[in-house]
């Protein structure tokens, strides 16, 4: 459907380098990244709005990189909204119809189940000044959509909407997807990206980083900012020793992790899932093959328990109960042992 | 109890209040309304109010018609030398008026460029109401152009970006985003042209003493025959010219879009 190949855009002081992913017709596809990465710059050179110094963009098999705008059938809802507000909101959502040779039952048939769908009907002749952030990106989305896109751009839809709304509007979105439309939706929000994602594409200062399903992102960061993403805490670069039936990995010289996986590589990444590990006050005999003395360097409350941070020569995050912090008396300052197995750690090569 | 510098406030602001209603508030005293009711029938006054108006009204008008896209072109794009061109929009405001008038003379003066293709159809500048408006337009212009530009920078890019990716052709997108949103600002802009047009005399005089606009005829009067009979047109000139004021104030903002402010 829509396929971007080796994007570059370079605007004074920020880049976006060599962009290339493809969205599947009817896909929700999904840019995550933090504010700066570039997203909404890519956003709008999807749409025409800047032009790329390099790359091409295709549209169900047509070039579109040196489109018009106009031409390019592409809709694009903006993060403020960008609704008229010298227009009330029907004129707004005809706005795209005008001028276009459309029969008054052309429009109708355009219009009509755009607003149905939105359930904006109730809000037609209002004047936007009126409405509140919901009503506006509803608006929005039905302003775009009355133009019957091939692909829906939206730049962080959901950003300036209060919770109870957010899950309205997701699930306003999901229908939208589920009747055909494809959608790229640029957010920052890990927790958006899962719930409405068929596919992910990590950016980071103007580059993407990571594509794929969020299983398959998420459960194999190739780096620590995607691992950041996925609230992975315990992401660390390592040096690989092999040995027979098993390899040691040093994420610092005198932290020696051992692994059940083997590899050719020499260096990669170590990634140990903060709920997989154990804190106790003795070392103890178990199964578990690492096994670190460290200090307690801060404890702070999560939603669900406590967060530990254990300093054995890097900083391990753990993850333990309220009762087991309070029954361990877990202080920064504390002397503790950490324990994982080697089956909880995984070594990310490449 | 007002500080001292609240008072130091009031008592200031009611001082400059006062320099500007005295002199008005004295010459609307000193005339009466017999005086008055006796130049409103002067059909020499009446001649050289309605070209003031109408003149003005047609160089407010005609020069808006590229005043008001130069000024998006100012507000939106980025070009070499752009801080030159703008202090250069503001040079009427800053040279002296009879000055100006005499630049005009020369650039509209039957031997120059613009008189002989004047000429050429049968137009003179010099002494014609078409010069009278050329000197009305050279010094008004500015309040124009900066009023609507700065209307045009308060518009969102945005909305324009969003109603290009609605399909809009870039005119389309002027006159149906940019034009009505930044509307207040160029409607305060024509108003201010066309006052300050009407009451433009340094340039005019230089351009055409005849036929005569009511602040050139008001000059005739005092320097013919004095300040007794230069006061009513004075008078009959600034009432009409608040009563134009006024009507263009109401009806630019009766016709304004209503926003509340930018999505």
């Amino acid at each position: 459907m829509l396929s971007l190949q080796h994007i570059s855009v370079s605007f004074p002081g920020f880049q976006l380098r060599d962009i290339s992913f493809d969205v599947a017709g009817g896909e929700y596809f999904i840019l995550l990244g933090e504010s700066g990465a570039g997203k909404s710059l890519l956003l709008e050179t999807i749409a025409g709005l800047n032009k790329q110094q390099s790359g091409t963009i295709t549209l169900s098999g047509k070039d579109i990189t040196h489109e018009k705008i106009q031409q390019r059938c592409i809709g694009l809802v903006f993060q403020d909204h960008a609704v008229f507000p010298h227009l009330s909101v029907k004129e707004n959502i005809v706005y795209p119809l005008k001028h276009k040779h459309f029969s008054a039952e052309e429009k109708a048939s355009r219009i009509q189940p755009v607003i149905e769908t939105l359930q904006i009907g109730h809000l037609i002749h209002r004047r936007p000044p009126t409405l509140s952030g919901g009503e506006l990106q509803r608006v929005a989305l039905a302003r775009a959509l009355v133009q019957q896109p091939q692909v829906l751009l939206l730049d962080e839809p959901l950003a300036s909407i209060d919770s109870k709304l957010k899950s309205d509007l997701r699930a306003l979105l999901r229908q939208i997807n589920r009747m055909g439309q494809t959608i790229i939706h640029v957010t920052h929000d890990f927790d958006e990206a899962v719930s409405l994602a068929d596919r992910i594409a990590i950016i980071d200062k103007g580059s993407i980083v990571q594509t794929g399903t969020p299983h398959e992102v998420f459960s194999n960061p190739v780096n620590g900012f995607v691992a950041h993403f996925a609230g992975i805490r315990n992401f660390f670069k390592v040096r690989i020793e092999k040995q027979p039936g098993h390899i040691t990995v040093f994420p610092h010289e005198k932290v020696p992790v051992v692994l059940n996986q083997e590899t050719d590589a020499e260096e990669g990444f170590l990634l140990i899932r903060n709920e997989d590990i154990l804190i106790s006050e003795e070392n103890f005999e178990s199964s578990a093959l690492n096994n670190f003395k460290g200090i307690v360097e801060d404890v702070y409350p999560l939603r669900y328990g406590m967060e530990v941070v254990v300093n054995i020569g890097i900083p391990l995050h753990v993850q333990v109960s309220r009762e087991s912090a309070e029954k361990l008396r877990l202080v920064a300052g504390k002397p503790v042992w950490t324990h994982f197995k080697a089956s909880s750690a995984r070594l990310i090569c490449g | 109890m007002r500080s001292p510098f609240q008072l130091t406030i009031t008592l200031a602001s009611a001082l400059i209040l006062l320099f500007i209603i005295a002199p008005l508030v004295g010459m609307f005293v000193a005339t009466s309304p017999v005086e008055l009711f006796d130049t409103a029938k002067d059909a020499e006054v009446q001649q050289s109010i309605k070209l003031t108006i109408w003149v003005s009204l047609a160089a407010t008008v005609i020069f808006s018609l590229a005043a008001i896209p130069f000024a998006f072109l100012l507000a939106r794009k980025k070009f070499p030398l752009k801080s030159i061109v703008t202090g250069i929009i503001d040079l009427p405001i800053v040279i002296p008026h009879s000055a100006a008038g005499i630049a005009i003379l020369g650039f509209v003066s039957r031997n120059s460029v613009l008189g002989k293709a004047g000429s050429a159809i049968g137009l003179d500048f010099v002494g014609h109401p078409a010069g009278i408006a050329v000197a009305m337009a050279f010094v008004s212009l500015p309040f124009l152009i900066n009023s609507a530009r700065d209307g045009f920078a308060g518009v969102p890019e945005r909305l324009e970006k969003a109603a290009l990716t609605l399909g809009a052709s870039p005119s389309r997108v002027f006159f149906s985003v940019s034009l009505p949103l930044a509307w207040r600002n160029i409607a305060s802009g024509l108003i201010l042209m066309f006052a300050r047009g009407m009451s433009e005399f340094g340039a005019v005089i230089m351009v055409a003493y005849h036929p005569m606009i009511s602040p050139v005829l008001i000059y005739e009067r005092f320097g013919a025959f004095g300040l007794k009979y230069a006061r009513p047109v004075s008078v009959l000139f600034i009432l009409i010219s608040l009563a134009v004021f006024v009507a263009l104030r109401l009806l630019s903002r009766r016709q304004e879009p209503k926003t509340a402010g930018h999505a």
